[in-house]
């Protein structure tokens, strides 16, 4: 038994052996033949020859076949005449190195005049990334091998359904595997076997891509099959739900960043307004001048670098010029809010021309740091990188501050002068000090909003402007002096805004916005989270 | 005595009503039968830039109604006026008739260009003189009416009002910019041919507005000043000074406020409406925030709670931006933020306060 075995083993081994050895030879040397017969066709060949000839390619299964397609896309595939060879030129001089294109081989230094090149044209240069993405089913990497499958997708043929179902039975990576059965599903869409096509358009339901969705519309429309067609539907109808969830999520998510920006204008207002009384007209210019400064930062530092430290700079900016404000107006007029209002805007107009003056009235443009560019998914959901870091940096900045108010000696001091200035004082609070210093927070935050701001809009004079009255609203929707109103009034202004658009359009959302604020103070005039105590009475 | 008792006390009221009559004379006739080559010769130019700061000046005496003698400061009364302006200007679209650039009998040009096929049924009416004219009374009032009485009822009041009659103005700005609104959207209103039958373009009409601006001022100052030497404006005051106490003592005010408010957003109507024939155009740039709140600042330059300053500081301020946006375009908005830093911290009082301290003093 034991040696019929170790036989049978042996023969078997000898047999690859055997195989090994003699089999690829030959089929090599074929191979090379057929490669050569084909790319010399390519030369004479019009394009939509070519166009068969790279599927003909693709087809053989040659190691060289990526390298030559490539080649060729790019242009770099050239015919030599007198050798009547097909080489690769590598470079872009006007003499350049070539090899041979069907075994590699190094053929030295040719001129381009002699070399005849063999033309593209944008579709077929499409054709062939397609295909050499198709090529990629077999590679280590599951990106490339996610890529090709996506490709196969772009442009279904039977003739690729072998390669997919190979790939299927040894593919370990869950979601590639899964996105193959869909591809699959996708080929025996347009099969003949009605059965077949009723289970593929079942398999297809809940795939939101258009390359999927739309033969799954053209199957539940057209479909001659009516068992087919109802699949389809229902196919559909799940589709259909997953792009809404889909688009809810988009929605919610655009929502809370809008939120975010206008919690971030609005909570330094939300201290000064809140905390002090005092109306800062000029809030939304000291989000400009930390925009700006910003923009500063930007040409003395490498972009990637320039955020962190525009961060901290622009809060100073803007603490310092809110504290010359406070100090140089704001504290004679306490008491009086409505002038405090309009001498606040009297800065801002001021600071507005300076700016104008200054850096121009054109809007500068502030780049973004590679690590907040591009898109990032988050589950299903595609997001902006940017808006997404300024959430987070948005929840940074409330955090900090809310720990400043509440665990630090100036909070506690704030605080005190916030809820009853008089005795404050008689407990040894200097009060003046306290409402510089408070003032000063209050603008240095809008300063580092103003660095969130520029990465999602135009720096310009106008900047501020776009701002004030939307801060507002949200200190005043939340309840003055109260950062968590704030936060919560943020949100739900900027989720409603979002929410409204697509019903509305962006401008008729923001106005349904405003006049819902007008309705909702007559009806609260203290906001969501009204102050409560004595000192809070006007 | 000729006078009511009212007027005659009112001396800087005189000075103010003399001025307004010799300008109602004298700059037609400057204009009209004054030779071009006369140093006295006013250019129908300068009529309109006057008629305009005239319009102004009723804005101001609107707002100084409602900011200086019953202490609500009102950061939305451009709305009122250009929405009086709009009334006005419907009425004047309406007059070009077949006369436009595309010919259409009824449509506004914008409407043609816009492919509408008939007139929305809020522009229908405005063809009629009379109607447009009630319009311009009725539409600020009845804004500031359901604006007023919701906001006054809820004791909105102080800052919070302030900004919420900012956000309307800024919310109908918003509005008003839609093309989908029916107003012209950008562009406003404009290409405007004739008033009445009268060419807006002669100067004959352009007098005649420059002489309703004056009558407009005048009767609308002789209107405040009556209203706030009776009983009610002693109210106003009460409610400027000390709301809670005038409530206590059972004033209803939330009603006398609704009332002068109305009464206010009407006379910036008028203002309006004197102001868009004169100067030819209205678009929702007139809504602007900023609008409103530069006219606080008139205002505050002439003195508020006097009337007469708010004739003063609107004239003023308008004379100095006409001036320096021409010479000096970059200082204008530094002067214009100096001057709202310096009179609130320096003047609260204005120019008339200054002028009364230096005659207590003297």
């Amino acid at each position: 038994m034991v040696s019929r075995t170790l036989f049978r083993a042996g023969l078997t081994g000898l047999a690859s052996l055997l195989l090994v050895l003699f089999m690829p030879l030959p089929v090599q040397a074929a191979d090379d033949e057929a490669l050569r017969a084909a790319l010399t066709q390519l030369r004479e060949a019009d394009f939509s020859e070519k166009a068969a000839l790279v599927e003909t390619l693709v087809g053989m299964d040659h190691p060289r076949v990526a390298t030559i397609l490539n080649a060729l896309a790019e242009s770099r595939l050239f015919y030599v005449t007198e050798t009547s060879r097909i080489v690769i030129g590598l470079g872009d001089d006007v003499e350049i190195a070539i090899e041979d294109a069907i075994t590699g081989e190094a053929l030295g230094q040719a001129v381009k005049r002699d070399l005849d090149r063999i033309r593209v044209n944008n579709r077929l240069r499409s054709l062939i990334e397609n295909q050499l993405a198709s090529l990629g089913l077999a590679s280590a990497d599951p990106q490339q091998r996610k890529a090709a499958v996506e490709a196969f997708l772009r442009s279904p043929k039977p003739e690729g359904a072998a390669r997919l179902k190979a790939r299927l039975d040894v593919e370990s990576d869950q979601k590639i595997q899964e996105l193959l059965t869909a591809a699959l599903a996708l080929v025996d869409l347009t099969g003949t076997d009605a059965a077949a096509r009723a289970q593929a358009a079942k398999a297809l339901g809940g795939w939101t891509q258009p390359e999927i969705r739309g033969p799954l519309l053209r199957a539940a429309a057209e479909d001659s099959d009516a068992a087919v067609r109802q699949a389809a539907q229902t196919a559909l109808a799940k589709t259909e739900f997953r792009l809404q969830m889909l688009g809810w999520a988009e929605t919610l998510f655009f929502g809370l960043s809008l939120g975010s920006v206008l919690i971030l204008a609005a909570i330094g207002l939300a201290v000064t307004f809140g905390v002090m009384g005092v109306i800062n007209m000029a809030h939304g210019e000291l989000m400009m001048l930390g925009a700006y400064t910003t923009w500063l930062t930007q040409q003395w530092l490498p972009v990637n670098w320039s955020l962190p430290v525009a961060v901290p700079l622009a809060f100073l900016v803007a603490a310092l010029v809110g504290i010359a404000i406070e100090r140089g107006v704001i504290r004679f007029l306490y008491g009086r809010p409505l002038e405090t209002l309009l001498a606040t805007f009297g800065i801002s107009l001021i600071l507005q021309q300076a700016v104008r003056s200054i850096f121009s009235p054109l809007n500068r443009s502030v780049a973004t740091p590679d690590w907040m560019s591009g898109t990032i998914l988050l589950g299903p959901l595609e997001v902006t990188l940017n808006r997404l870091v300024i959430i987070g940096f948005c929840i940074a900045v409330f955090t900090l501050l809310w720990l400043a108010l509440q665990r630090t000696r100036l909070g506690l001091e704030v605080r005190a002068v916030a809820q009853n200035r008089a005795m404050a004082r008689a407990m040894g609070v200097r009060s003046a000090r306290v409402d510089a210093l408070t003032f000063g927070l209050g603008s240095g935050i809008a300063g580092v909003a103003g660095v969130a701001l520029s990465q999602l809009t135009n720096v310009g004079p106008n900047l501020g402007q776009n701002y004030i009255v939307d801060s507002f609203m949200v200190v005043v929707f939340g309840g003055v002096g109260n950062l968590w109103g704030a936060m919560v009034a943020g949100l739900s202004l900027g989720v409603a805004n979002k929410l409204l658009e697509p019903w509305s359009g962006a401008v008729l959302a923001k106005i349904l916005v405003l006049v819902f604020l007008i309705l909702f103070i007559q009806k609260r005039p203290r906001g969501l989270f009204p102050q409560r105590g004595r000192a809070a009475e006007v | 005595m000729l006078l009511p008792h009212w007027l005659f006390s009112d001396r800087a009221g005189l000075v103010l009503l003399a001025v307004l009559a010799v300008l109602g004379v004298g700059v037609p006739i400057l204009n009209l039968w004054v030779p071009p080559d006369h140093p006295l010769y006013l250019s129908a130019y300068t009529v309109t830039v006057l008629g305009k700061y005239l319009c102004y000046a009723l804005l101001a005496v609107s707002i100084d109604l409602v900011w200086g003698y019953m202490g609500i400061l009102t950061l939305g009364h451009a709305a009122f006026f250009a929405l009086g302006g709009y009334c006005l200007g419907m009425y004047l679209m309406r007059q070009i008739g077949a006369r436009g650039v595309y010919g259409d009998p009824v449509l506004p040009d914008f409407m043609v260009f816009l492919n509408w096929s008939e007139l929305p049924w809020y522009w229908h009416g405005f063809d009629h003189f009379g109607f447009a004219m009630l319009m311009v009374l009725v539409i600020p009032g009845l804004l500031a009416f359901v604006f007023g009485w919701f906001a006054f009822r809820s004791r909105v009041s102080g800052v919070y009002l302030s900004i919420i009659t900012q956000a309307l103005t800024y919310a109908l700005m918003l509005a008003f910019f839609r093309n989908e609104m029916g107003f012209g959207g950008n562009n406003g209103l404009t290409d405007f041919k004739d008033l009445l039958g009268f060419s807006l373009q002669a100067d004959g009409t352009r007098v005649v507005l420059f002489i309703l601006s004056a009558l407009a001022l005048a009767g609308g100052y002789l209107l405040c000043r009556w209203l706030v030497s009776t009983r009610m404006g002693r109210v106003l005051v009460a409610i400027r000074d000390s709301e809670d106490r005038a409530r206590f003592l059972g004033y209803r005010v939330e009603r006398v406020k609704a009332l002068v408010f109305t009464l206010s957003a009407m006379l910036a109507g008028v203002a309006g409406a004197l102001y868009v024939p004169q100067v030819g155009i209205i678009n929702p740039g007139e809504f602007a925030p900023l609008n409103s709140i530069e006219a606080v600042i008139w205002v505050a330059v002439g003195g508020r709670g006097t009337l007469v300053g708010a004739v003063i500081g609107a004239v003023l301020v308008n004379y100095a931006k006409t001036w320096l946006t021409g010479a000096l375009p970059e200082v204008w908005l530094f002067a214009l933020g100096g001057l709202f830093v310096t009179v609130t911290v320096l003047l609260p009082y204005g120019l008339i306060g200054l002028l009364q301290r230096r005659e207590k003093a003297a």
